[in-house]
C-alpha cells in the first residue's frame, strides 16, 4: 500500500517536473528593434548589442566578470569583448554558441538566433570597439591534403576523431566537422572555443591551416571504397551490423539447413 | 578382358557408401570407425548448429588469413609512403601498416580478403557467444559434458585473444592505441605486471621491433594452432558423449536418441550451412567496410584519437575500465595494485571464471550429479536461467558503458549522468532481471503443469466417452441392484 508520505512525495515530484521544465524554459527569445534597417550595419549592431549581449558582456564590450541580474532578471557575467575582433564575433554568433540561454550552458552547436545581416551589424560594432583580428579568408587546396591529414592527427583527432566525427572529452561535447565552412574552422582554430585548445600562427601556419581545411572538407565524403561506410567511426557500428545483421542471417542459415524434409 | 568381368561386379553395387569405404578399409582397416561414424546422430534443432557455424567461420579465417599472410610484413621499420593513396602519400609509417596497406589497395582481392578475415573474426565472435548461451540455457553443460564446456570457454578466451592480435598487427592509429592500452593493462598486474609487459614487449612501450614479430607468430601461428587443438578435442569428446538433444518426441529420452544420421542425412545439411556461412561472410566482406585503415592513417606514439574502441568483443574490458572508480591499492609508496587490473584483468578473469567454473557451481547449488543427456527448456531450471540472465546482463551493461561517448554524441545524455546510471545499474537491473527471470520462468512451469493435467484429464475423459453406453448404464444401475 502507498502510505500518505509517499503520496505526497510522488504528488511533489510529479508537480516538480513540469515546473522546472517551464521555469528554464522562460528566456529565449531575441530582442530586437522595432525596424531594423535593410543593410548591416555598425549601429544596428550596437542597438541588437544592448538588448542581447551587454547583460552579460557589459556596456560597449567591458566585460562583466561578477555574475550580476541583467535582463530579464537572469544573472549575467562574462568576458570583455574590446579586442576580440570580427574573427571571433562572426565564429560565436554563425556556429550558435552565443547567446546562451544560461551562463551555465555549454556553449556549443546550438541555434544560430540572429539573421545575416544581424551578424554582419554585430560583427561591425564589436570589431569597432577595438584592435582585434578580422575575419580569415581560408584557401584549402585539396592538393596538400596530405599534409592536412597529418596535421590534422598531430593538433586535432585527439578530440576530433580521426574522420572528424566528433566526439566526447572530459567536460564536453566536441563537435563532427563536416557542416563547419571553412571560414568558421579557421575561427575556430585561432580562438580555441570553449574547451577547445587555441592554436596561433606560429603552431600552425595559416598555409597549414588550409591544408588542414582540406582534409576536414574531404571527411564530408571519405574514401569509402570497402563498402558502406556505416559511419567511419570504427568498431562501434562494426559490432552493431555483426550483431543486428550478421548474427540474424547466421541464425537464419542454421534454421534453412536444420529443417527437415519429409520425401518419398 | 578380365577388367570387364569387374566392372560388372562394381556395377551391381548400388550403395554408392560401400566403395569409398571399402577402398580405405582395405588401407587402413577403418570400417568399424567409419561406420560408427556415418551413423551418429545428429539432433534436428536449428540451435545445435550454431557452434558449427563458429567453427566454418574458423575455416574462413584460416583461409583468408593464409592469403593476406602472403603479403603481411611484421616490421616496424619506418619508410615514408608513396603509393596511389594521395591522403597518406608523403606519410612516415611502418613497414607493417605499408603493407597492409598496399594489401587493401593495391593488391587484386586484397581489401575484400582483409575485410572478410575481419568480419569472419567479428562474426566467428558472435557465432561462440551464441553457442555458448544455447548451450548454458539448456544446461547442456551438464554431466558428462563438463570438459567439453571448458574447452569450449578456452577457446573463447583464445579467440578474444586472437582477435586483438589480428587487429593490432596493423599498426594503425587506432590499433596502436589498442596495444597502448593492453600494455597498460598488462602493467597493472600485481608484481608480475612490469617484468612481464618487459618481457613481452622487450622495452618500454611501444617497445622493440621484436615485439611485432612475436604479436605475428602468436597470431598466425601459435593461438590457430591452440584453437585447432581445442576445437579437435571439444569435437572428439562431443563425439564421445555424444549431443544432447530436445525432448521433441516421446521416443526422445535420456538413453534413448531421435535424429539424422551423419551420412546421409546431415553431410548436405552441414554442408549446406558451411557454404552458407562462408558466403555470408565473404558478402560481408565485399560489401559493408571494415577497419578502414587508410582512413586512421599509420600510428606513432605520440599520436592519438577520440573515440578510439576495440573490436566488439573487447568491449566489455573498455567499459569495464571506464567504469571502475579510481583507486589503487598502495603499500607505502608501493602502487601494489594499479586501478587498470580490476576492469582490464580481473573483470575478464571473473566472467571466463565463473563461466568455465559454471557447471560445477551449479552442481553445488543443485546436488545434481546425474548423467543429462536431454537439453532442458531454459524454464525447467529457474535458478540457472535467472543467473544466466543476469550475468549476461550484467556483462552486456558493462561492454554498452564503453560506448558511452558515442551514446553523448548520438543522443545528447551527458557522460557524467551515464556514469551514475550505469554504476548503479550495472548491479540493480541484474538483481531486478533475476527475480523476475526466475519468477517467470516459474509460472511457466505451473502453466505447463496445469496444461499436462488438462491434456491428461480431456484424454482420459475421451476415453470415458468411448466406452460402449451398456457399461455406463451398468455402473448406474449398480447401487439399485
Amino acid at each position: 500500500m502507498i502510505g500518505p508520505r509517499l503520496t505526497a512525495v510522488i504528488i511533489v515530484a510529479l508537480l516538480a517536473g513540469p515546473t522546472a521544465v517551464a521555469l528554464a524554459a522562460t528566456q529565449v527569445g531575441i530582442v530586437r528593434p522595432t525596424s531594423e534597417p535593410a543593410r548591416p550595419s555598425a549601429a544596428l549592431g550596437a542597438q541588437l548589442y544592448a538588448g542581447n549581449c551587454a547583460s552579460c558582456h557589459g556596456i560597449a564590450g567591458a566585460g562583466i566578470s561578477a555574475a550580476r541580474p541583467g535582463a530579464g532578471a537572469v544573472p549575467g557575467a562574462g568576458p570583455p569583448l574590446r579586442r576580440v575582433g570580427a574573427l571571433a564575433v562572426d565564429f560565436y554568433l554563425r556556429r550558435g554558441y552565443m547567446p546562451l540561454s544560461s551562463i551555465h550552458d555549454e556553449p556549443g552547436d546550438q541555434r544560430v538566433l540572429f539573421s545575416d545581416k544581424e551578424i554582419r551589424s554585430l560583427v561591425a560594432y564589436v570589431a569597432g570597439l577595438g584592435r582585434g583580428p578580422a575575419i580569415p579568408h581560408p584557401v584549402p587546396d585539396p592538393a596538400n591534403i596530405s599534409d592536412g591529414f597529418s596535421l590534422f592527427t598531430d593538433h586535432c583527432s585527439g578530440c576530433h576523431q580521426l574522420v572528424g566525427r566528433g566526439g566526447f572529452v572530459t567536460g564536453a561535447k566536441v563537435p563532427p566537422l563536416q557542416s563547419i565552412a571553412p571560414t568558421q574552422i579557421a575561427e575556430a582554430v585561432r580562438i580555441g572555443p570553449y574547451l577547445m585548445p587555441r592554436f596561433s600562427r606560429t603552431q600552425i601556419s595559416d598555409r597549414q591551416l588550409n591544408a588542414i581545411i582540406a582534409y576536414v572538407q574531404s571527411t564530408s565524403h571519405p574514401d569509402n571504397r570497402g563498402g558502406w561506410g556505416i559511419g567511419n567511426l570504427g568498431p562501434i557500428p562494426e559490432g552493431l551490423v555483426a550483431w543486428w545483421i550478421g548474427a540474424p542471417l547466421l541464425v537464419l542459415s542454421a534454421r534453412a539447413v536444420s529443417r527437415r524434409r519429409r520425401s518419398g | 578382358m578380365g577388367g570387364a568381368g569387374a566392372a560388372d561386379v562394381s556395377r551391381q553395387r548400388h550403395d554408392g557408401l560401400e566403395d569409398p569405404v571399402r577402398f580405405i578399409d582395405e588401407r587402413a582397416s577403418a570400417a568399424p570407425l567409419m561406420r560408427k561414424a556415418m551413423r551418429y546422430l545428429f539432433p534436428d534443432h536449428w540451435s545445435f548448429l550454431l557452434g558449427e557455424i563458429a567453427l566454418y567461420a574458423f575455416i574462413v579465417l584460416v583461409v583468408t588469413g593464409v592469403y593476406l599472410a602472403l603479403f603481411y610484413v611484421p616490421s616496424t621499420a619506418q619508410s615514408v609512403y608513396n603509393g596511389t593513396y594521395a591522403p597518406l602519400r608523403g606519410t612516415m609509417m611502418s613497414d607493417a601498416y605499408k603493407s597492409v596497406l598496399q594489401l587493401s589497395l593495391e593488391h587484386k582481392a586484397g581489401l575484400l580478403l582483409r575485410q572478410t578475415h575481419h568480419w569472419a573474426a567479428d562474426l566467428f565472435l558472435v557465432a561462440i557467444v551464441m553457442h555458448l548461451m544455447r548451450v548454458f540455457f539448456t544446461g547442456a553443460f551438464r554431466r558428462p559434458r563438463e570438459l567439453t564446456w571448458i574447452i569450449g570457454v578456452t577457446m573463447l578466451g583464445a579467440a578474444l585473444l586472437e582477435g586483438f592480435l589480428g587487429y593490432s598487427l596493423v599498426d594503425d592509429l587506432l590499433s596502436g592505441m589498442g596495444i597502448a592500452i593492453a600494455y597498460g593493462v598488462g602493467l597493472s598486474l600485481p608484481i608480475i605486471g612490469g617484468p612481464l609487459m618487459l618481457a613481452i614487449f622487450g622495452a618500454p612501450f611501444p617497445g622493440k621491433p621484436e615485439f611485432f614479430g612475436r604479436m605475428y607468430i602468436a597470431h598466425v601461428f601459435l593461438l590457430p594452432a591452440v584453437l585447432a587443438a581445442l576445437i579437435g578435442a571439444h569435437l572428439a569428446l562431443i563425439a564421445a558423449r555424444h549431443h544432447t538433444q530436445f525432448r521433441e518426441s516421446k521416443r526422445t529420452t535420456n538413453t534413448r536418441m531421435v535424429g539424422a544420421p551423419l551420412f546421409p542425412a546431415q553431410v548436405p545439411r552441414s554442408m549446406g550451412l558451411m557454404f552458407l556461412v562462408a558466403g555470408i561472410l565473404f558478402l560481408f566482406g565485399g560489401l559493408v567496410q571494415i577497419n578502414p585503415i587508410w582512413q586512421w592513417g599509420p600510428f606513432h606514439p605520440y599520436l592519438g584519437e577520440n573515440g578510439a574502441q576495440p573490436d566488439w568483443y573487447l568491449g566489455w574490458l573498455i567499459g569495464a575500465l571506464r567504469l571502475t572508480p579510481s583507486f589503487d591499492v598502495t603499500v607505502g609508496h608501493y602502487t601494489l595494485i594499479p586501478n587498470p587490473f580490476w576492469g582490464g584483468a580481473l573483470f575478464p578473469l571473473i566472467v571466463l571464471g565463473v563461466l568455465a567454473g559454471w557447471p560445477f557451481i551449479e552442481r553445488r547449488f543443485s546436488g545434481d550429479r546425474a548423467v543429462h543427456n536431454i537439453a532442458e527448456r531454459p524454464r525447467d531450471a529457474p535458478n540457472r536461467t535467472a543467473f544466466g540472465v543476469a550475468f549476461l546482463t550484467w556483462v552486456f551493461l558493462i561492454f554498452a558503458f564503453g560506448a558511452a561517448d558515442r551514446i553523448f554524441v548520438l543522443a545528447g545524455l551527458s557522460y557524467d549522468t551515464q556514469l551514475y546510471i550505469f554504476r548503479i545499474g550495472i548491479w540493480v537491473v541484474p538483481l531486478a532481471l533475476f527475480v523476475l527471470v526466475r519468477r517467470v520462468c516459474r509460472q511457466l512451469q505451473a502453466a505447463d503443469a496445469v496444461q499436462a493435467i488438462q491434456e491428461q484429464a480431456e484424454e482420459e475423459a475421451e476415453q470415458e466417452t468411448q466406452r460402449p453406453q451398456p457399461v455406463l448404464r451398468s455402473t448406474r444401475s449398480e447401487p439399485t441392484a
